[in-house]
């Protein structure tokens, strides 16, 4: 942490959309220390037409601490200037914003593994649940945790 | 009194999203209380068959199937988590 100021840690789960590029201006704002800042976006994917929305529940209160906890294990291990996490929750549409990650450092390797790090670790332990609606009106759904994704957490161990 | 929260599926299959019970003194960690919700009827029987797959949290952090829940306020319950 530069001259003992510590990194802003912004946490947040919200129902409408964000805006990625104001996240990330107002992040590296007054940061002359970082050199580096990687924005990852998460969306919602069609499933080749199969699809006309995923459906966000959370557990509130659990899931912004939970994301708190990684995004403050995230900047201590790689000495990030600044982190920004914002998971939306409820209906959102095929080419829609689930998740963006913001994660600000000196150098380019700290800030891609701080942003791919939060993201391994929300996707297996922040407590958010993706139902399926398919494009014919049905109901689909929970979607299944996938194995890869603890694959994915278990390199950071 | 202990209050339970359920969240995706589990919570669809026990049909609430919440309640507040009365433990056993006999309860004594995450796996003691899947055992003995599943006796309190069909529904939850069928929430919590596949105790393994089962998620649980004590006031809002998590905890293993073998760890106390001596003390808790808020006991969750919920499946593999699928954000991101």
């Amino acid at each position: 942490m530069a001259g003992g100021v510590p990194a802003p840690v912004v946490v947040r789960v919200q129902r409408e959309d964000f805006d990625a590029a104001a996240e990330t201006a107002r992040l590296t704002a007054g940061s002359a220390a970082a050199g580096a800042v990687v924005t990852f976006t998460g969306l919602c994917r069609d499933e080749g037409g199969r699809l006309s929305a995923l459906e966000l529940e959370h557990y509130p209160g659990m899931a912004e601490a939970e994301i708190g906890r990684i995004c403050r294990t995230a900047v201590e291990r790689f000495s990030l200037l600044g982190i920004a996490a914002i998971h939306r929750v409820g209906k959102i549409a095929p080419g829609g914003n689930i998740v963006l990650v913001v994660a600000l450092a000196p150098h380019r390797h700290a800030a891609f593994d701080g942003a791919s790090f939060v993201m391994d670790y929300l996707k297996t332990s922040a407590p958010f649940w993706k139902k399926e609606h398919f494009a014919d009106g049905s109901q689909g759904g929970w979607v299944d945790a996938k194995d890869s994704d603890d694959r994915a957490r278990e390199k950071w161990s | 009194m202990t209050k339970l929260v359920y969240f995706a599926w589990v919570r669809e299959r026990i049909g609430k999203g919440e309640e507040e019970i009365d433990l056993p003194a006999a309860v004594k960690t995450g796996a003691d209380l899947l055992r003995h919700l599943k006796t309190r009827g069909e529904e939850y029987a069928h929430a919590l068959e596949h105790e393994k797959v089962i998620c649980i949290a004590v006031d809002q952090e998590h905890v293993e199937h073998d760890e106390t829940i001596a003390g808790a306020r808020e006991i969750a319950l919920f499946p593999p988590m699928t954000g991101g």
